[in-house]
């Protein structure tokens, strides 16, 4: 247990010589939650029960009662990272603090573009129109009718990645590097079956996707990853979509970048051509060092991130568990290697089943520091044969200006003391 | 799941139910194979089309009547516009809306802290009208008529110095204007494998 930096049943105290990982990481994730909002720039998370409020032994005393909902305990506060600014603006899931692969539905990274919409579902309908034989309207109930289809599938804002390729400050965590990649059980109906419903037209080779939003978010997406994979999703871990993840429903286009996935989905048109809406064409391109700009970047190249030992973890000689997450947009993860130093040497890391298409994988791999300064890395390889490449070799291929898709190498600094910190 | 995977399922589907009836006649209909169509939903109006259809796409189509002058747009930038955008379009605190790179050169790859703009950045000018008219004002989205987005548009293109102040916006003109970055943007050529591109 003493290996990860949570909270503790008392961690009040600010620091303990006999577990030195636990202070920095209560801080910042609450036991001293002013001062950790000051560095995260985050409201403050609740307190964490005084050590008087917990019985020193429970088995002499009456537990609480049952609930309608349940909640986490007091002593784990995982929090979003909100910026705190207008109505366009993201909030990033806490990576460093989760296990597995799917994401807590309530921590589910956000990206809004004129915020959280409020849909009656019992007024919601969809309509498919434009290159089609039958122009249609679907209520939430016609759509619950067909065939129903369920797959664990990441999203990954484009712009994830950022504070690890330019201008790289040591004093990031995942949550601030990588925190726009989040993992749902997502639950809906197969676009293409709503295609053969409308019977789209032989020459209809682009759709535009259209949320009910204040921007009336809009994309312009290739007919053929309607065909593929895409969802039509009413459903997210168990339950309907979060508001947030734009209920009563999206559209999931699996591996490619989220904000093609629309949100509180209102519109489908059927179409010969792109539309070269604003998002797609002065949003997310992306320019390269040759003086021009990719259009339509739609693909997640295969990326991968430590979640421990991270910034502001501090740890001990000894043998430590390196853990992270390994994905990629355009298929399986088949191998994860980390070097435990600085990238001279590659050791194969264990992948944890399951192992999907399009969905993170879980790394694992037994480390022993010695106590010397080091760098930690991963680096994964996908099904294309796709390897994450360095720092330079991305940058090379997209220049110091680009404005998405960062998925380099990430790399975390031990020092001597075992402070780990992010590092170019 | 693949269409041609799902063709094959489709035909196993098919194959089970042929024997089943072949055997037992007068099964259950729980058990045919799943139709090309459901025939779920409800037929979308005329009416109910057009009032959702605002896209613009780079032909012109879509575009409504009306027009729209530099004179016009100045004045509604000045009302509803210049609080996020500032005075001039320069300003912000929210996007930079005016400004040209010299040569009209396309240095965003190279330079991180380049500013982009309609005038440096945006390849179609019908994105102009679509975008303003479906997002813009933020706090009130949709909510200005078909003369006051050509009018903005009008006097946003000639802020960046790429229509002349005299210059009429409408269905006709609009789609004609070229941006200065037209030609520079270019499709994903990504596809997996070894190369990092």
């Amino acid at each position: 247990m003493a290996k990860r930096s949570k909270p503790e049943p008392s961690p009040a105290t600010p620091s303990s010589p006999n577990n030195p990982v636990i202070p920095r990481r209560a801080l910042l994730t609450g036991a001293a939650g002013t001062l950790g909002a000051a560095i995260l720039g985050r409201a403050a998370p609740a307190q964490t029960p005084a050590p008087q409020d917990i019985p020193a032994d429970p088995t002499k005393v009456p537990g609480g009662p049952l609930s309608e909902v349940g909640s986490r305990s007091a002593f784990e506060q995982p929090r979003r990272m909100v910026q705190p600014q207008a109505l366009s603006a993201s909030s990033r899931t806490p990576l460093q603090d989760l296990e597995g692969i799917v994401t807590p539905s309530d921590l589910h990274f956000e990206r809004h573009h004129a915020g959280v919409p409020k849909v009656d579902p019992r007024r919601y309908r969809l309509m498919i129109h434009g290159m089609v034989g039958r122009p249609m309207n679907f209520s939430l109930a016609d759509l619950k009718r067909y065939p129903q289809e369920s797959r664990l599938y990441f999203i990954e804002c484009s712009g994830n990645g950022g504070a690890g390729y330019r201008n790289v400050s040591p004093d990031r965590t995942p949550q601030q590097v990588d925190g726009l990649l989040s993992t749902s059980e997502w639950i809906g109906v197969s676009l293409a079956t709503l295609f053969r419903e409308v019977g789209v037209q032989s020459g209809a080779s682009w759709f535009l996707a259209e949320g009910m939003d204040g921007a009336a978010m809009t994309r312009s997406i290739p007919v053929a990853k309607g065909m593929d994979d895409a969802l039509l999703a009413y459903g997210q871990n168990g339950e309907a979509l979060r508001p947030e993840q734009g209920y009563p429903v999206r559209l999931l286009l699996p591996g490619w970048e989220g904000n093609a996935s629309v949100k509180w989905l209102r519109r489908i048109e059927l179409s010969d051509a792109p539309f070269m809406t604003r998002q797609e064409t002065a949003k997310y391109s992306d320019p390269l060092p040759d003086c021009t700009a990719r259009l339509f970047s739609f693909e997640m190249d295969a990326k991968s991130t430590l979640t421990f030992p991270v910034y502001p973890d501090v740890i001990t000689p000894g043998w430590w568990e390196i853990k992270g997450l390994a994905w990629s947009g355009r298929g399986r993860i088949t191998r994860v290697e980390v070097s435990t130093d600085g990238g001279v040497t590659w050791h194969e890391a264990a992948l944890q089943e399951p192992v999907l298409s399009k969905c993170p994988t879980r790394f694992r791999f037994m480390w022993s520091w010695n106590g010397r300064e080091t760098v930690l890395m991963s680096r994964a390889t996908d099904e294309t044969g796709y390897v994450q490449p360095t720092r330079e070799q991305l940058m090379q291929a997209r220049g110091q200006g680009t404005r998405y898709h960062f998925n380099n190498i990430r790399s975390w600094k031990v020092a001597a003391g075992g402070a780990v910190t992010l590092t170019e | 799941m693949m269409p041609a995977a799902r063709a094959v399922a489709t035909a196993a589907v098919l194959a089970a139910g042929w024997s089943m009836v072949a055997c037992q006649p007068g099964t259950s209909s729980a058990r045919a194979a799943p139709p090309e169509r459901y025939a779920f939903g409800q037929p979308a109006t005329p009416e109910q089309i057009a009032a959702w259809d605002i896209d613009v796409k780079p032909s012109g189509e879509g575009l409504p009547p009306g027009s729209g002058t530099v004179v016009q747009g100045e004045r509604i930038y000045a009302q509803k516009c210049a609080v996020c955008h500032g005075a001039t379009g320069t300003e912000g605190p929210y996007d930079v809306l005016v400004g040209r790179e010299p040569g009209d050169s396309f240095p965003f790859g190279r330079q991180p802290r380049l500013t982009s703009t309609i005038g440096n950045y945006w390849p179609y000018a019908t994105t102009l009208y679509d975008y303003i008219n479906r997002a813009m004002p933020q706090m009130e989205p949709g909510s200005l008529t078909a003369p006051e987005v050509y009018g903005l548009v009008a006097w946003l293109l000639w802020r960046n110095e790429i229509i002349a102040g005299d210059a009429v916006m409408d269905a006709t003109s609009l789609p004609a204007v070229v941006m200065p970055a037209r030609d520079r943007f270019v499709r994903d050529n990504r596809r997996g494998g070894a190369e990092i591109r």
